[in-house]
């Protein structure tokens, strides 16, 4: 069969991919002032991953980026959750307290701000680089969509 | 002279309760297609057509961030990852005996009714005076911009006042990806082993 068949669904996952990406930095980002946040960021992440694995092969994804590196994300991420808590609890406050991890005012909103941002990056880290690793467990063992398969 | 206000929010009202309507009975018919299909990839792929429906619905009522988690979750990541496993098992469903469906047909049919019968006591759709507006909607929504600072609501509650919570979501999401390697292996040596018995029946 002509390998390259899928020609047009190839072009078409180049292009949107890093779209996909990059919507999701912004649904990350911009959080704080429309709907979205870590969560749904990490899972579009994943999701423009799976999309390059199905178009090229689970072989190729694994190339670009290694299962070593989605589970270390994952593991990652729950570590900068964690470690924004612990850092409150250093500077006397209470588990995950924000307002005591810059020194302010208390009027002062820096505090809150770094610390949503940065939680919210743990977040991203941890979904993408699960959902990823539960991708590749399950995409390892079938690599191929055959097409008599759909 | 009629009241020009009143004439257009009675047009929004309607053309709602239309797009309402017309989306909740898609849902319907890819429900009753979903119970009636055996290929599984065709039900994989009509699940994902519910989600992005729901969340459509989602956004209709005005909840925008659950709509949009449904459409990240419900519509891409967990049709991706229902095909990935799907991949590992038959194509297809068992045909079962007509008889067995009795059962769970009945069990469906009661549990619709009881809860079209609770939605009666339900307060009307935006009241403000329903017990879920009123009280702690209403305190978070005064005190979050002196509080926190930043204008979402539902970020500032679940990155901040429930940050807690949120902690233990993502642990429990990083839980299930260790789970799932722990049970399947993480890819890279079933793919590798799947990858040299292709070669070997090929020679």
């Amino acid at each position: 069969m002509n390998p390259d068949h899928h020609v047009i669904l190839r072009v078409t996952g180049k292009f949107l991919i890093p779209i996909i990406v990059l919507f999701a930095l912004y649904v990350q980002f911009h959080g704080e002032l429309s709907p979205g946040g870590g969560f749904q960021a990490g899972v579009i992440i994943a999701v423009g991953v799976i999309l390059y694995a199905l178009i090229f092969g689970v072989v190729d994804a694994m190339k670009r980026i290694p299962p070593i590196f989605s589970r270390s994300l994952a593991a990652a991420g729950f570590f900068i959750y964690g470690s924004v808590g612990v850092w409150s609890l250093i500077n006397g406050g209470n588990f995950l307290d924000y307002d005591f991890l810059v020194a302010e005012g208390p009027e002062g909103h820096w505090g809150q701000h770094i610390g949503i941002i940065i939680i919210e990056i743990g977040v991203l880290f941890a979904v993408a680089g699960s959902m990823l690793t539960i991708f590749y467990s399950f995409a390892g063992r079938a690599p191929e969509i055959d097409d008599e398969d759909w | 002279m009629a009241d020009p206000a009143h004439i257009a929010s009675s047009d929004i009202e309607l053309s709602v309760v239309l797009i309402d309507i017309g989306v909740l009975s898609m849902m319907g018919v890819t429900a009753i297609a979903i119970a009636r299909l055996r290929s599984l990839f065709a039900l994989v792929m009509l699940s994902g057509v519910y989600s992005l429906l729901s969340a459509t619905w989602f956004v209709i009522v005005d909840a925008v961030d659950v709509g949009f988690t449904e459409a990240a979750v419900g519509a891409g990541i967990s049709t991706a990852l229902l095909l990935g496993a799907m991949l590992l098992t038959v194509r297809t469903a068992k045909e079962d005996k007509p008889w067995k469906r009795l059962a769970p047909g009945l069990v469906c049919v009661v549990t619709g009714a009881v809860l079209l019968y609770a939605t009666i006591d339900l307060p009307g759709f935006g009241d403000p005076d329903s017990p879920a507006n009123a009280y702690l909607a209403q305190e978070y929504l005064q005190r979050n911009y002196p509080d926190i600072g930043i204008p979402n609501v539902v970020t500032s509650i679940l990155a901040s006042y429930r940050g807690f919570d949120t902690f233990g979501e993502t642990g429990v999401v990083f839980i299930a990806g260790v789970a799932v390697a722990l049970l399947l292996g993480f890819g890279e040596r079933s793919l590798s082993a799947t990858l040299m018995n292709k070669k070997r029946g090929k020679k």
